[in-house]
């Protein structure tokens, strides 16, 4: 299944977002989204996953999703949006209990779900109990519960400190290596872009228009490798320079609201 | 570098330590404090009653208090005034509070009832709601319809306004959460803005009871053979101000007990926060 951004533009009032955006995720593809701050990066991945209406253009879907998935297009949220009143395995289950699936049937997808992200252990413990990184756990084993075709990611580690931002990072390495499973990676670190994605999506300032889709030559395996660093470090310097001069008039525009 | 790490060193000077300023502005309530001052003042009032220095007609003394309502349990009366109070306090209170709990969540669900639903309370919330007691007696008789009423419809508008306060105050995010994995809206109601609501259920709970207490104590002044209010309203007329005290230490208690039942509620409840 692919997920395509057919020429999505929005508006927040007056205020132009984003124009004229348009690319396409295949089937398995990780695809990062970066820009300057304000360039509408996060209003792009709403709009992709059906959360926003855009005020012109479309997301789009080609392709049947994959027969086991309960939910094809699964967020991953910055501030990992757990019910703080639902135990860790509660909240993964918690996107399953309106399918039609069996106690017994649940119950194995989440402890799957749960193994997979290493918190067998967390099942019984409240997400005020965890750490953040912990607490991103659970909203990644939560989305992968479901059975995700694309996973849209809303700078799922900028919440976090930068070690537990690393350790997730291999963790997100090892998810998208090993299964057929995208994602729309949304981020400002462009070291997390180069990192983990196939094709990184650099996006002006407001109102966002894409100024460069850059690919990465590297498989995500080659990239943990110390030969790679530089690499890189290359890539995301030529991205860096894309972006820098917008990102100083970004950070120095005043705002109207 | 190496000589300059010297010369400080070298520097003979005293040294002074720094002032600590952090201090105060986190009060923390001992354990005991509020009771031994509270037993301090009950013993005082008692000396004060027992050496002839209050005369007894203005402030009976703690003793007798306790000697009234000790008067009172034996000869059945007490449980005579309680049990009609309990009783309308009970069902005006369930009746308003299902009442509110419902048109609250529609008010903070959906645009028709929200619009409605708030220019009326708006209007309706200010009217103290003891002023409805003889309208409603004259809409229901003189049983105890219109006081239930009076309780009912003054719980039922606190009760509103904290459960659509409530519902407002679900995080936006854990809803958004819930739709992106597209969870039905009756699961969404349930499991994520009812539990999100019930702090600020509970919250107006406590104000809730605290209101059909006061209208309760007024109905039963206005016009009622038995219950608490109508007990201390005839103890007072007959200047038996150790039967009144005793009325109002009853209606103390039980604001108390609903307080702690309340408090149990909420850590059963809300142990998650």
């Amino acid at each position: 299944m692919d997920l395509i951004a057919n020429h999505i533009s929005h508006h927040f009032g007056d205020l132009a977002v984003l124009d004229d955006v348009s690319f396409t995720v295949s089937a398995g593809e990780v695809v990062a989204i970066v820009g300057p701050s304000g360039c509408g990066k996060s209003t792009l991945l709403s709009i992709l996953g059906g959360l926003l209406q855009p005020t012109s253009g479309a997301p789009e879907l080609r392709g049947a999703p994959p027969a086991d998935s309960f939910n094809p297009l699964t967020y991953v949220f910055q501030d990992f949006a757990l019910l703080p009143w639902a135990t860790v395995e509660e909240n993964v289950e918690f996107p399953l209990l309106h399918t039609q699936l069996s106690t017994a049937q649940r119950r194995a997808l989440v402890d799957d779900a749960l193994r997979r992200t290493g918190l067998t252990d967390f099942s019984k413990t409240y997400p005020k109990q965890l750490s953040g990184g912990m607490r991103q756990r659970v909203g990644i084993s939560r989305a992968l519960a479901v059975k995700p075709a694309i996973l849209l990611m809303d700078e799922p580690l900028s919440a976090l400190d930068s070690q537990t931002r690393e350790l997730l990072m291999e963790d997100f390495v090892r998810l998208l290596a090993d299964g057929g499973m995208g994602a729309v990676y949304v981020t400002h670190n462009l070291e997390e872009a180069a990192r983990l994605a196939d094709r990184i999506v650099v996006l002006s300032r407001r109102p966002g228009r894409i100024r460069e889709v850059v690919s990465v030559p590297m498989t995500r395996a080659e990239r943990g490798e110390v030969a790679a660093r530089e690499k890189l470090l290359a890539l995301q310097n030529q991205i860096w320079s894309l972006i820098r001069n917008e990102a100083i008039d970004a950070e120095r525009e005043v705002q109207h609201a | 570098m190496l000589d300059r790490a010297v010369d400080t060193s070298a520097k003979a000077e005293a040294t002074r330590r720094v002032r600590f300023r952090g201090a105060g502005f986190v009060p923390a309530s001992s354990r005991f404090g509020g009771w031994i001052a509270l037993a301090l003042v009950i013993a005082l009032w008692q000396a004060a009653g027992s050496t002839g220095l209050v005369n007894p007609l203005f402030l009976p003394a703690p003793s007798a208090i306790v000697r009234a309502i000790y008067e009172l349990a034996m000869s059945g009366a007490l449980w005579q005034h309680l049990s009609a109070s309990l009783l309308r306090i009970g069902v005006g209170w369930l009746l308003g509070t299902a009442a509110g709990v419902v048109v609250g969540f529609a008010i903070g669900l959906s645009r028709l009832a929200r619009s409605v639903g708030i220019t009326f309370i708006s209007a309706l919330f200010p009217i103290p709601k003891i002023a409805l007691l003889p309208l409603l007696i004259l809409w229901l008789g003189i049983g105890e319809e219109p006081k239930i009423a009076t309780i009912g419809l003054g719980v039922f508008f606190s009760t509103a306004i904290s459960v659509y306060s409530g519902v407002d105050a679900v995080p936006r995010n854990l809803i958004r959460m819930a739709q992106s994995f597209n969870v039905p809206f009756a699961t969404i109601v349930h499991k994520v803005v009812w539990p999100g609501a019930l702090p600020a259920i509970l919250a107006g709970f406590r104000i809730t009871a605290s209101v059909a207490l006061l209208l309760v104590v007024s109905a039963e002044m206005i016009g009622a053979q038995y219950g608490i209010g109508a007990f201390v309203l005839q103890a007072g007329n007959l200047m038996q101000t150790d039967q009144l005290l005793a009325g109002v230490v009853i209606l103390s208690v039980f604001g108390l007990v609903v307080g702690k039942v309340i408090g149990w509620l909420e850590t059963r409840l809300l142990h998650w926060r």
